[in-house]
């Protein structure tokens, strides 16, 4: 902590690497990973509720899942990317982000 | 098959469990509860209700973490709060209906773990009698709750 005194400026925490920092305009794909437990029904919902998608579309992406192993659910910023995960991190599905080199 | 979960005209939800099992889902937040505040990412568990962000990245998942662990975490209490609240309710309201539905799915995810469960496994695979094969029935039975609730859901 600073004292009362001393001004100091804010300190910035590094998120991204200096190499990265260039890849800003890259977008971000959100990928959703098969496992044994989450139900058919339960994903499919899930698609459904978070991003709105129709029943056919959260069917389709949730086939996916199951049959490749994984679907991107969603594309966007770093910071869209962040929430969804954490959206969908919430209701127990194996999410994860990645910049879509 | 009897519904268990069904969406009434009013907007709410019926339900409807018999005495033992709302006694044996009654025993089940003391546990999650506890593995929520005393886990650690190294139990497997805990690993798989917060999962790594990025993977093969572990300073990033690391820095999502610290971002979202708190909000996440204090969303599984209150639904587990609401889940214990509720328990021996005949009607839920839709945000409590889901509140169970994140309380048992989470349930489901952690005996899945802990069975080291696979789409393959059977009863067949826990000796007769043994606590594994107590727990499978018991994966299973939320399971069942967890498709009826969706199917109530979606309707």
């Amino acid at each position: 902590m600073a004292g009362p005194s001393t001004i100091e400026a804010p300190v910035t925490t590094e998120w991204t690497s200096t190499d990265e920092a260039n890849d800003l305009d890259i977008p971000w794909i959100v990928l959703v990973w098969n496992d044994p437990v989450n139900l058919m029904t339960y994903v499919t919902f899930v698609f459904q509720k978070l991003f709105g998608y129709n029943k056919e579309k959260a069917t389709s992406l949730m086939l996916d899942v199951h049959e490749k192993g994984r679907a991107v659910v969603s594309t966007g910023s770093r910071e869209k990317a962040e929430l969804d995960v954490a959206r969908l991190h919430a209701y127990g599905l194996w999410a994860t982000m990645q910049q879509d080199r | 098959m009897l519904e268990r979960v069904k969406r009434t005209r009013r907007g709410d939800f019926k339900l409807v469990l018999t005495t033992d099992e709302r006694e044996v889902l009654g025993g089940l937040p003391l546990q999650l509860r506890s593995l929520l505040a005393e886990g650690s990412s190294a139990d497997p568990a805990h690993a798989r209700l917060f999962p790594a962000a990025l993977l093969d990245d572990p300073a990033k998942s690391q820095a999502f973490a610290e971002l979202v662990h708190d909000d996440l975490l204090r969303q599984r209490l209150e639904a587990l709060d609401t889940f214990e609240r509720t328990l021996s309710q005949s009607r839920l309201s839709e945000d409590e209906l889901l509140a169970w539905l994140g309380v048992l799915n989470d349930l489901r995810l952690v005996l899945g773990v802990r069975l080291d469960l696979t789409e393959e496994t059977t009863d067949g695979d826990f000796a007769d009698g043994s606590e594994e094969r107590g727990l499978f029935s018991l994966y299973r039975f939320l399971s069942f709750l967890v498709n009826q609730m969706v199917a109530a859901l979606s309707a």
